[in-house]
């Protein structure tokens, strides 16, 4: 780092984070203190900085394509990559420069299907059917996808809004329509009614500058009491007709922050749980994840996060807000899978910066946990990458998704240079870390923005964008806080599409491997004495063994038991979820399995 | 408030460099030049980030209030951190830098003629002098005044032909942009709020 002033106070000490610390010099692979986090020291570099990993396992790396990179600068930011979509045996790369379509139909060895050369930032990316949306933001972004800019200061080239593109031909992508908008798309969700399937919806959450009217007839900048169709405090819906998406335009700009007096500028005022904390001001969302199975949207909304009832996707509804003192910026939401959680990611200084130093509040910069009671979001806790990095390393929470084991909430999650985390919030009070992966910074000598932008798990695999370094892909290996039995039962939840802001419901099939997972748990939790569940191991054996009638009564009778098990037993709920599993497979047909 | 010509000959001089620089500075046609505009604003707002940490610095040993010293850390870190990659921008487009240390040691009279919203050196003097709940008061005052300059550089930025152009620029303005005025928003409901 150059020689800024700086004054290095320790503000919160940190019973764990004083311990990495005093770690730091030393080397990887000393096994004199065999408690150091093997993350602490990483050697930077690069294509050969140093990786420490646990439970992670990275079985492919892939740099950017020849061209998508600038061999004399790799962070540059022009060729940043950033968030991915997945539809079949693909992933659509978003980035600065424009879309990288993977096929990953070996996931261990994805190759470059084609490439879509398309900048203006941020290039987030969904896709359905046979589109595909791209968002862009920036000044520079022209319609025709030029890489020259548009130097003007009003212009008629210039494109920020949300494009989309044909891929019905993925090596000839092209371009049907370019929804402009007055601050752009810096991230934008995408919107499935069940009761609409002629139409999809997308929301563009735009947080750049407001671009002139006379660029952009009706775009205002100003402060709603001077204009109250200013361009802020709100978001835009565009509707795209599947059949005519040419036809896409946005049909409405609901004004979520609204307050009971009507004020468009309602949260942004402080008039949500505690009016003392607002750090960024709520004019704009950042990112919204919905949850289609419950018409419920989470909003990360730069000042709050928010819940919306979406029941009609074109006039969402808030129904909750909150703040939090610890929070500078709202940034992603992720549901847990019974929806009865909200996951809330604070993006402090931007992304751009190093903030998971010693120095910095392990409570800034984090996860927040909430529990969801009816239209209450109640804090839980916290979560923070447990180790702290360099100040060469920007890093702080970002990205990423729930991994579909039953019985827990368990989520991946990008960090950017401080790599990806893989932790357990099913106590929402009390999160813990299960695996990692991480290397060291692209050069331990300056802070170069790179790092994991998004990590998401897709039919049993976790994909990573690096932002300068490629696509990662790993797989999670079991160990004393994950089983394989856990494993192989989120391996069981396949999906065909998936955009993580249109966040899917896991749905196990009857499986003697979801079964194994509870009783995992189980046995790991002490959810039932061990000698119990050593029987119910075995008779679970057995009874897969068996066939036809006999399997099915063998079952039955075992779900009968459980169910007697759950009444005294310490962890009733997963005991129950354990006999329900069991009565399910009685169910079926052994000849099916 | 007397403008320095010699301050103002050295920031002509600055601009001056960066634009003869540009051609050969920049010789990837895969994306849009940065300009003179561009490298004004970086090394402008470096000034302007300093003076606010100069103000923050202030805080511990005069405020009466919990939450304007940890809104004080805040800023002190987010701007240390800002100034950090203003710098390695500058840097890597192989632009001066302004020397920080310098800039502690100049007056700041001569600063505010250049950046919108800076203290002049009597209003820095006025603010060390006070205490308590006066000085909270003239601290938010100033320190909104202050981000709201900020805003009226970025707002001049994309005003600016061919400006904000580079990627990293537009990047970086946007940010200081929403954290600005996410700043300005918390420190008008703690001058509501005040005691």
């Amino acid at each position: 780092m150059t020689s800024v002033p700086t004054i290095r106070r320790l503000l919160f000490p940190v019973a764990l984070v004083a311990m990495a610390t005093t770690n730091t010099v030393g080397a990887q692979g000393d096994t004199s203190s065999a408690k150091a986090d093997p993350r602490i020291g990483l050697r930077g570099g690069w294509n050969d900085a140093a990786e420490a990993a646990r439970n992670l396992q990275l079985i492919a790396h892939r740099p950017k394509p020849e061209g998508w990179f600038r061999a004399d600068s790799m962070g540059d930011i022009n060729y940043w990559n950033s968030d991915m979509a997945f539809k079949g045996n693909y992933v659509f790369l978003g980035g600065y420069y424009g879309v990288q379509i993977w096929d990953i139909s070996n996931a261990a060895s994805p190759t470059l299907r084609a490439k879509l050369l398309c900048p203006g930032g941020q290039g987030d990316v969904s896709v359905y059917r046979n589109l595909l949306f791209l968002s862009a933001q920036e000044t520079r972004a022209r319609i025709d996808c030029g890489t020259q800019g548009a130097p003007d200061t009003v212009s008629a080239e210039r494109f920020r809004g949300v494009r989309i593109f044909d891929i019905g031909d993925m090596d000839h992508p092209k371009q049907v329509a370019a929804v402009q908008t007055c601050r752009g798309s810096h991230t934008h969700t995408l919107v499935t009614d069940p009761k609409d399937p002629a139409n999809v919806y997308i929301y563009v959450s735009g947080t750049s500058v407001v671009r002139p009217d006379a660029e952009l007839a009706g775009c205002s900048g100003r402060p709603p009491e001077e204009d109250p169709n200013t361009a802020l405090f709100r978001i835009d819906v565009i509707r795209v007709p599947l059949a005519r998406p040419q036809d896409a335009r946005i049909i409405a700009n609901p004004r979520l922050f609204t307050d009971s007096a009507g004020a468009i500028a309602g949260l942004a005022k402080g008039d949500t749980l505690d009016k003392e904390h607002h750090h960024s001001e709520t004019s704009r969302c950042h990112d919204i994840t919905i949850y289609p199975a419950l018409s419920l949207a989470a909003g990360a909304c730069a000042g709050n996060g928010i819940l919306l009832d979406i029941r009609d996707p074109v006039n969402p509804k808030r129904i909750a807000e909150v703040s939090d003192p610890n929070f500078s910026f709202w940034h992603s939401a992720t549901f847990s899978n019974d929806g009865r959680k909200v996951l809330f990611t604070d993006e402090w200084g931007g992304g751009g910066l190093p903030k998971c130093r010693a120095t910095d509040n392990p409570k800034w910069g984090a996860d927040a946990i909430f529990t969801l009671t009816g239209k209450t979001l109640n804090p839980a806790g916290y979560y923070k990458l447990p180790v702290v990095q360099t100040d060469t390393e920007n890093c702080v929470a970002h990205n990423g998704s729930i991994i579909p084991v039953p019985g827990r909430d368990i989520m991946v999650q990008a960090w950017y240079q401080g790599g990806v985390s893989v932790f357990d919030f099913t106590d929402a009070s009390h999160p813990v870390e299960i695996a990692f992966f991480d290397r060291g910074p692209a050069d331990s000598t300056s802070l170069f923005v790179v790092g994991y932008w998004s990590t998401y798990w897709y039919n049993g695999h976790i994909y990573g964008t690096e932002m300068g370094r490629g696509l990662d892909v790993f797989d999670l290996k079991p160990s004393e806080y994950l089983s394989q039995n856990e494993i192989d039962a989120a391996k069981l939840v396949h999906a065909d599409l998936f955009n993580p802001q249109n966040q899917p419901k896991a749905v196990w099939p009857a499986s003697f491997v979801v079964a194994r997972a509870y009783l995992d748990q189980l046995m790991r939790d002490k959810g039932i004495p061990s000698a119990r569940s050593t029987v119910v191991a075995r008779d679970l054996g057995r009874a897969e063994k068996m066939k036809g009638a006999a399997r099915r009564t063998a079952l039955k009778q075992l779900a009968a038991q459980l169910d007697r098990d759950a009444r005294r037993a310490s962890d009733k709920t997963r005991v129950q979820a354990l006999a329900d599993e069991v009565r399910q497979l009685g169910g079926v047909k052994a000849a099916s399995n | 408030m007397k403008a320095s010509p010699c301050r103002a000959a050295a920031v002509a001089l600055l601009a001056l460099i960066a634009l003869t620089t540009k051609s050969t500075a920049q010789t990837d046609t895969r994306r849009p030049p940065f300009t003179a505009a561009d490298v004004h604003f970086m090394q402008g707002m470096i000034t302007h980030h300093a003076q606010a940490l100069v103000m923050a610095a202030l805080v511990p040993t005069h405020t009466s209030r919990d939450d304007l010293l940890l809104f004080a850390k805040r800023i002190e870190v987010s701007q240390q951190d800002e100034i950090a990659a203003m710098r390695r921008w500058l840097e890597s487009h192989h632009q001066p830098v302004e020397d920080m240390d310098a800039m502690h040691h100049d007056s700041a009279g001569t600063m505010e003629m250049l950046m919108p919203g800076m203290l002049t050196a009597h209003q820095l003097a006025q603010l060390s002098a006070a205490q308590g709940p006066a000085f909270d008061e003239l601290f938010l005052q100033f320190m909104i005044r202050h981000h709201e300059g900020a805003l009226t550089m970025v707002s001049r930025l994309f005003a600016t032909t061919g400006a904000g152009q580079d990627a990293e620029m537009f990047r970086f303005a946007s940010e200081i942009e929403s954290d600005q005025r996410a700043e300005i928003m918390r420190m008008r409901a703690m001058l509501a709020a005040r005691p």
